[in-house]
């Protein structure tokens, strides 16, 4: 037990260090709407990562400003119009159904349509194709090998 | 049958100029929702005279820029030299907004790099900035005499965007009654 003394830096886990912020709500609902705003909205200095991930001064900001929205009482709606409103659409990570996300929405979907025409064209013309010739010999040396296996 | 083995080819050149496209643009630049709205109103007390303050109101009637700027941003220091020269040729009218900074080190680094701005509005907690869609620091907002933002330049302001986009812009809207 030479390396005894690291047991107890196995305990100290990373997240000890995170930055938690203590907020206080009126009501669980309101709790859970603030949830899946700051999991729903993005931060915009990092931008793969929502307001809940991000530890970036701007997600801090714009975690306080959706607390006390929720705590002064808008609803879910409220906040994101607020957002939407100074940040745009990208600020949202469930962007909404328009002509310039049309393809955003649409597209996975046509690749996958694509990918079903092609499959299916490759397949059809698999069965298209005669199958081979074989002579009586041929078959009967299969029918020999099948035979050999079973035995 | 010959074609058939062209297409492959046919979508990778698709391919590259779809990333090549993709390539050429900066994720960074978010198309502001604000262009072509009232600037948003705000009153702050200025960085230099504390007891007076500043707000877009001031400046009805005016072209006018909105530079957010802050001591601890690092791009801030190398766009000041270009925000300097544009305030010395008299052309348009600067607004500093001190973007959550310490007003003793926005002071000092004001001396000590020159202030071109007609004053800067203290926003230490960043509400202000909030509310005009701040989130890459420097940024600069132009705002034509009827207080509507016209354009929104994200990142440090270089010579070569100031002679091409945000001077010619101004030009434009000075003519504007």
């Amino acid at each position: 037990m030479r390396y005894g003394w690291l047991l107890p830096l196995l305990l100290l886990s990373v997240s000890a260090f995170a930055r938690i912020e203590v907020h206080s709500f009126d009501s669980p609902e309101q709790e859970a709407t603030y949830k899946e705003l700051i999991d729903e909205l993005r931060c915009l200095v990092c931008q793969n990562q929502n307001l809940a991930d991000s530890n970036a001064d701007l997600a801090k900001d714009l975690r306080r400003q959706t607390y006390e929205m929720i705590k002064g009482g808008a609803g879910k709606q409220d906040v994101i119009d607020y957002m939407v409103q100074r940040y745009g659409d990208f600020v949202l990570y469930r962007p909404p159904l328009k002509r310039s996300t049309l393809l955003l929405w649409a597209g996975p979907f046509i690749i996958l349509g694509i990918g079903v025409l092609v499959l299916m064209q490759y397949i059809r013309r698999r069965r298209r194709e005669a199958p081979p010739n074989l002579s009586r010999e041929d078959h009967e040396r299969a029918s020999q090998l099948l035979n050999d296996k079973k035995s | 049958m010959k074609a058939r083995y062209l297409i492959p080819l046919g979508i990778f050149l698709a391919l590259v100029i779809l990333l090549g496209v993709g390539l050429t643009l900066d994720p960074r630049e978010v198309p502001s929702p604000f262009i072509g709205k009232p600037a948003p109103e705000f009153r702050l007390p200025r960085l230099n005279q504390p007891d007076q303050t500043i707000g877009p109101g001031d400046m009805k009637g005016q072209v006018w820029l909105l530079n957010v700027w802050a001591s601890w941003c690092v791009s801030c220091r190398a766009e000041h030299k270009v925000v300097n020269a544009l305030a010395k040729t008299g052309e348009v009218t600067v607004v500093g907004l001190n973007y959550k900074d310490e007003p003793d080190d926005a002071r000092s680094w004001l001396a000590a790099l020159g202030n071109p701005y007609l004053a800067s509005a203290m926003d230490r907690e960043g509400r202000v900035g909030i509310d005009w869609g701040v989130y890459g620091v420097p940024e600069t907002f132009v705002i034509d005499r009827q207080g509507i933002i016209r354009y929104k330049h994200i990142g440090p302001i270089t010579q070569a965007s100031l002679q091409e986009k945000i001077l010619p812009l101004v030009r434009r809207l000075k003519g504007e009654s």
